[in-house]
Order: C-alpha cells, then structure tokens, then sequence
C-alpha cells in the first residue's frame, strides 16, 4: 500500500521540520497469522518511530492498532520491534535505525500478540507479582519515617535499578524468556533486586524464595541482552547475579534454602 | 530451595571440574606424545591411590555437573517438564558415575 501525505495540520506524529525524502516502512498487522503491510511515509528531521507510526494511523491505516501513552519515555508504553530489535519508539530517532530508508516495525517479542503493534502485557506483570516484586510495608502511617542513608551499599544496589519504566524492552529481548516459560526475566528480576536491597521492605525472605524457585534468578545465563537493549540504561544481569550471590548466601547460613 | 541447590553444585563441580580436565588433556597429550603403550601406563596407575583419588574425583563433578546442565538444556529446548525430567537426569547422574566409577577401577585396580 503507497500513501503520499497530504495538507493537514501540525498534529501528534508529525514533527515540524524540513521532509528529507520518504521511508518504506513494513508493519505487522495481524495477529500471529498476520502479515507485514507496506507504507510510503514521509521523512522528517527528528522523526521517532512513534511518529512514523502515529503517521500511519492518522493518514494512512486508521485501524492500525498500537500502544502508546506519554511519548516522551516515561510511562513505557510504546516499545516495539524496530528492525529486528527491541526498542521505545517514542525516543528512537528514526534516522538512527532505518536501514537504507527502510523501517520494519514489529510487536514486543515473547509477549502474546493482540493486533498489529499491541502485545498482551499481563503475563509481563504476572511474573513482577511471581518475584513478589511488591513492596512489603513494615510500618503504619503512625510510625516515624525510616532514615534511609542514599550512601549506603544497600540503597545503592536498589538505586541502581529502580528506574525501570516497565516497557518490557528487556523481557523481549532475553533469549531464556523464548526458552522457558517458566523464567521470570529480566524485568521482575530487577525489580526483586530493588526490593531484596531496600531496607524498608519486609518481604526479603519471601523474595529471595520467590526467585529462587524454578524459573528464577538461577535460569539466567548472564547473556547481557537485557542490558544491551533497556532503553534507561539499567543493568537487570547484575541485579540477577547479585539475587544469585544472596541466594547462595542465604543457603549457606540457613537464611534461604 | 531445590533450584539454589542445584544452582551451587553445579558452580562447585564447575570448579572442580576444570583443572581437572586441563589436567586430563595434558595427561593424554604426554602419553601419546611420549608413545606410552597401555601396559607403560596401567602399570603407573595400578594400585596408585593418587590417581584413583584424581579420576575418583572426576567422575563424581563429571556426574554431578553434566546431569544439571543438561537438566537446563532440556528445560529450555524441549517441552519435556517437570518430575520426570529431574528423575531422568538423577537417572543419568548415576549411570554416569557407575560407567565412569567401573572406568577408573579397571586402571587403579588390578
């Protein structure tokens, strides 16, 4: 299918800036007997992939369906498959990832697919609750406020890793979530380390057994694909060695295991 | 927890594992290098307590740590699940330590 813009407005996914040209860009559309479907877009200085596909929507393919909330990489909404990788799409320039003026956009991999661009998140989310990656309050309202140090080796270690915004990019990206279903990923592991660390959190021993199950920190191969794709810069294999390292702790002095 | 257990006997038998084989490779290389016959070399492992103490030990990490592994393996690359999966590969861990067991006693003892 070709598409040549036509006169509109300045609107959501059509940056302001000089055209360069046009891209082919190949989008899923479908479910998993779907299909790749061809469209010509127009170029844009500073375009995004979610702008390309925002583009799509609005003037070429209404029924497009994808996800996508801030746009600004915060609330994690919008990752897709770009050119066989995992990414954002809010914050990826499009002139960093097309390949000769061509774009294939995918959904997240090792997700259900719904339609088109849009994955089913909930076995993402089921698996954070499976690392019990839920705080686990050990004071009331009436109680003073913890002191927390921000130096110290606890708080860093959860510091480290508590940006994560959910995206999914890392779960995606890891070859033992495509293996085993059982396996946790990266995403819960990560958030399991935060909480293993923060002081605050009385749910310690009920994480470090959430982890250590079938499934957990130990099915890691420490392949580093979490790392190389989270759009935020985290570091899930080293939260993941370290939940292995506590967990061998934890069986040495009887405090796990 | 069964997984950290596994997780730990895996790593230690790694551990033991590896200068073990290193020394194993070097061994082979000599005695075929050197034209060692088989009798020049049983007659060096015959009755030495050293070597049966050295390949004793191999044979125990090597039935500890492939089992595991291939637990893993299977778990990852097959829809083979649960209990009997674990019982195949106890099932393996001893196959391989009688067959590597009966390997060593045939050149330490005799």
């Amino acid at each position: 299918m070709t598409v040549t813009e036509t006169d509109r407005p300045a609107e959501i996914g059509s940056e302001p800036g000089s055209e360069t040209g046009t891209l082919t860009v190949e989008v899923w559309r479908g479910k998993d007997d779907g299909r790749f479907q061809s469209f010509t877009v127009p170029h844009r200085a500073n375009q995004t992939v979610l702008d390309i596909v925002t583009w799509i929507q609005r003037h070429a393919e209404p029924a497009l369906a994808y996800r996508f909330a801030c746009r600004v990489g915060v609330c994690g909404s919008c990752a897709m498959t770009v050119n066989g990788k995992p990414r954002w799409t809010c914050r990826t320039h499009v002139g960093k990832v097309a390949e000769d003026g061509h774009l294939r956009i995918e959904p997240l991999r090792n997700l259900p697919r719904l339609k088109d661009l849009a994955v089913d998140m909930t076995p993402f989310f089921e698996k954070w609750q499976a690392a019990e990656g839920r705080f686990h309050p050990t004071k009331t309202r009436h109680d003073p406020l913890s002191t927390i140090s921000p130096s110290s080796a606890k708080r860093k270690a959860a510091d480290a890793g508590i940006e994560c915004i959910n995206c999914g990019v890392c779960h995606a990206a890891c070859d033992v979530v495509a293996w085993n279903d059982d396996y946790l990923g990266p995403a819960a592991l990560n958030r399991a380390w935060t909480l293993v660390n923060d002081e605050r959190d009385g749910g310690k021993r009920t994480g470090l057994d959430a982890v250590s199950r079938s499934g957990g920190c130990h099915s890691c191969h420490s392949h580093g694909s979490c790392v190389e794709h989270c759009p935020v810069g985290l570091n899930p294999t080293r939260g993941i060695a370290g939940l292995k390292r506590m967990s061998l702790v934890g069986l040495l002095t009887g405090d796990a295991g | 927890m069964i997984e950290v257990r596994l997780y730990a006997a895996q790593r230690l038998s790694a551990m033991v594992l590896a200068p073990l084989v290193i020394a194993h490779l070097i061994l082979i290389l000599l005695a075929v290098e050197g034209g060692l016959t088989a009798a020049e070399i049983l007659d060096r492992t015959r009755g030495s307590v050293g070597w049966a103490l050295f390949y004793g030990v191999f044979v125990l990490a090597a039935a500890i740590h492939a089992p595991i592994g291939l637990r893993n393996v299977i778990r990852e690359h097959t829809s083979w699940r649960g209990e009997v999966v674990d019982k195949a590969m106890i099932g393996l861990g001893i196959l391989l330590f009688m067959l590597g067991g009966r390997a060593v006693l045939a050149v330490v003892v005799g």
